[in-house]
């Protein structure tokens, strides 16, 4: 209840503008040459420092990419991107790289402060250990030492090549191939940092952990990838932010999150997406194409996808599941709020091929303005899949006349015996239904809101709390302005 | 006091109310009795504000503000209050959220400090309790599932939380048992006082056995016809409307 009237002081404070994370922090960086190129790949492993297998690695993603063409089934529409428009390095120039947060350019601090990430480990209330990836590094990462006494590893990518090679090298690409799609592939050959998640044996996280993604130079692409290992008998719960100065220009995130669930373990991934729309017009805005994928190797395995997408000028990812370990579970809750001129074209895979293995898919798409809203889902179940079963409902939400919702699903069974549900519907907000609160007191704004919040309701009960506020707020602020 | 004079409204180019005259005085109950057709539900939405009707003319007023001037969450600020014939449902939202929003909604236009969570599921029990309904209201969400009657009770529980000046409430009775609209009359009974005015509109006598009008007035065809006291609602159930209009 406390969210809603949060909501609702946040869409008035907002009334000013809509996107309120679209300041530029002023900081001196340190970029590679404009383009893209062999040379380019050379520079960034070079730039960390990577040993030779991992610069071989980028290198033969770069290779096959240039052999690729960008996918065009998507129900989304943008001119041809130049990718030599673009600058692939970004960085804070800082010469020392910082052993402790003390060390972090406060600047960066305020950044993140500003955005409202709690960066310092006396925010204990919190209970939310940060990874923060500034462009295309990640600029500190509290509670490392907290959880390296559970034998977590919680730090950037970067970190972990260098202290534990042996373990990326063992996942990286192992559940999103390189050679899997165009982003990812790109991916593959540029990724300058993110997250790295290793969770031992039989042990459950103590705390949240997150990672806030910041896009602040211009003419820059993020290009960052993600791996979370959960061992046998562990549980982790993980979130994601994530936002962007407001630009005349479109700039591209291409990222690759890669999850692995060994026997009886748990991940929660959440997110809650919210890169800079564009403007009402249609100008400017992130190009989010990204590439997540979760493995659940062992059995009774549990991969679990939450997602709140209310960002980007366009949204390009299908959060999926590999069911490999009998009685392994898949699930995906997604909201996606588009209005004015974005597109989403977002759903997910669950790939069933372990024996009784279950999966359950809830989509809201919620469409506003000009926008263009699609889910795409793909359930596969392969003939050894013996007893699977699938549920999906997806439902969308229409504000206003000028709008479009799509539901595109497939499915490819090969088992007789899986049992495989799907549900969709298709509305409006009513005009009874503002009506009714507008005359209980509510404003025309507070009404779509809460509306709009009551039809996500089976998603964002999946969100741990603090983002489950952060969430029905957003989705209050990017609706504003849409009815009426 | 609620004053409306000469109102006329049509909806889609269709002539509905044609030249209404009323007068509410602060602390009178008055009822509104009419035949299908008649405007009954028409002037219920044009005095809280709902979309699709166009003013052609006239003019009402309560305490001096021009209602019709006014957003519909503006005159639910100003104290008006509706209860709907036909309340709406709200999937995914919570009965004590939405009421919660709504009472500090109230509350802020009126310059009232808003209430948290504890004080207001004190305050909505002790009003349930009041009304003799169940706390299960509050975990449901707003009118789904609800029955018939209940979705009623959730109407006066509303109206009970939102502490109006002027309550329109809009057949209120319809569809009710005897218990139920006992519940009904005694709600808006509770709230009867020298600061509180209400508009009942119903096509029965019945709920005026319960709830004892001031003034009874008779709509048809778009205007008030005939006025009198509570005794006028016994003649037109004895008599049926044609023959007391004429």
């Amino acid at each position: 209840m406390a969210a809603v009237a949060e909501t609702l002081e946040t869409v008035q404070a907002a009334n000013d503008g809509g996107y309120k994370w679209g300041f530029e922090t002023d900081i001196a960086m340190e970029f590679a040459p404009k383009g893209l190129s062999e040379d380019i790949v050379r520079f960034i492993s070079a730039k960390k420092n990577e040993p030779d297998w991992l610069l071989e690695w980028r290198l033969k993603a770069y290779a096959h990419w240039l052999k690729m063409e960008e996918p065009e089934w998507a129900a989304v529409s943008y001119p041809k991107i130049d990718y030599q428009d673009a600058y692939y390095y970004a960085a804070p120039s800082n010469k020392v790289v910082p052993k402790s947060l003390d060390e972090v350019d406060p600047e960066l601090l305020r950044t993140y402060e500003k955005l409202g990430i709690p960066v310092q480990e006396q925010q204990r209330l919190q209970g939310i250990a940060v990874d923060m990836v500034f462009d295309s590094v990640s600029v500190a990462t509290t509670f490392k030492d907290r959880l390296a006494k559970e034998g977590i590893i919680f730090c950037s990518i970067s970190e972990a090549v260098q202290e534990h090679p042996e373990l990326v090298r063992q996942y990286l690409g192992s559940v999103v191939p390189q050679g899997d799609n165009y982003f990812a592939c790109l991916n593959s050959a540029v990724f300058t940092d993110g997250s790295f998640v290793y969770i031992p044996k039989g042990v459950r996280c103590p705390m949240e952990l997150s990672t806030y993604f910041r896009i602040n130079a211009k003419s820059t692409g993020q290009f960052e990838r993600t791996l979370i290992i959960a061992e046998a008998g562990s549980y982790v719960s993980y979130l994601e932010g994530c936002t962007a100065p407001m630009r005349d220009e479109n700039q591209m995130h291409a990222a690759v999150v890669e999850l692995v669930a060994m026997d009886d373990a748990s991940i929660k991934y959440s997110t809650v997406q919210n890169w800079y729309p564009g403007d009402s017009e249609g100008k400017g805005g992130i190009y989010n194409f990204v590439t997540k994928r979760g493995a659940c190797r062992g059995a009774r395995s549990k991969i679990s996808w939450t997602q709140v997408e209310t960002g980007s000028a366009i949204t390009w990812k299908y959060p999926s599941c590999m069911l490999l370990g009998d009685d392994s579970v898949g699930e995906f809750y997604s909201v996606a709020v588009t209005n004015n001129h974005q597109q989403a074209d977002t759903g997910t895979k669950m790939w069933h091929v372990g024996r009784n293995t279950r999966s359950t898919i809830v989509s809201k798409g919620i469409s506003a303005g000009q926008a263009q809203n699609t889910y795409r889902g793909l359930v596969k179940i392969s003939p050894k899949a013996v007893g699977a079963r699938n549920f999906t409902q997806c439902d969308s939400l229409l504000i206003g006349d000028k709008c479009g919702a799509h539901t595109v699903p497939y499915i490819e069974n090969r088992c007789a015996t899986a049992k495989v549900e799907h549900e969709a519907t298709t509305s409006r907000i009513a005009e009874d239904q503002l009506f009714y609160c507008r005359s209980r007191g509510l404003t025309q704004e507070e009404a779509v809101g809460l509306i709009v919040n009551g039809f996500c309701r089976e998603v964002l009960k999946e969100l741990p709390m603090e983002f489950a506020v952060e969430a029905q707020k957003l989705l209050a602020i990017s609706l504003e302005g849409s009815v009426g | 006091m609620l004053k409306i004079e000469g109102l006329t409204a049509e909806i889609d180019g269709k002539p509905i109310l044609k030249g209404i005259d009323l007068e509410i005085p602060t602390g009178e109950i008055h009822a509104i009795m009419g035949p299908n057709g008649s405007g009954k539900s028409t002037l219920s939405y044009v005095l809280s504000g709902r979309e699709g009707y166009e003013i052609t003319g006239g003019s009402a007023t309560y305490n001096g503000l021009d209602l019709l001037a006014m957003e519909p969450e503006e005159r639910a600020g100003s104290g008006v209050f509706l209860a709907f014939q036909y309340p709406v449902e709200l999937p995914g939202v919570g009965n004590a959220n939405f009421l919660r929003t709504a009472v500090n909604a109230v509350r802020k236009h009126k310059g009232e400090p808003e209430i948290d969570a504890m004080q207001f599921l004190k305050l909505a029990r002790t009003k349930i309790k009041a009304l003799q309904m169940s706390d299960d209201m509050l975990k449901r969400n707003v009118n789904v599932g609800f029955s018939g009657g209940e979705k009623k009770r959730n109407e006066v529980l509303q109206m009970a939380l939102l502490e109006p000046t002027l309550a329109i409430l809009d057949e209120t009775d319809s569809g009710l048992d005897i218990d139920a609209l006992k519940i009904v009359a005694d709600g808006v009974n509770a709230m009867r006082g020298a600061n509180f005015s209400s508009l009942v509109i119903t096509h029965y006598q019945r709920l005026l056995d319960y709830i004892v009008p001031d003034r009874v007035h008779v709509l048809m065809g778009g205007r008030i016809v005939k006025s009198g006291g509570p005794e006028l609602a016994l003649a037109l159930e004895a008599e049926g409307y044609a023959k007391v209009a004429a």
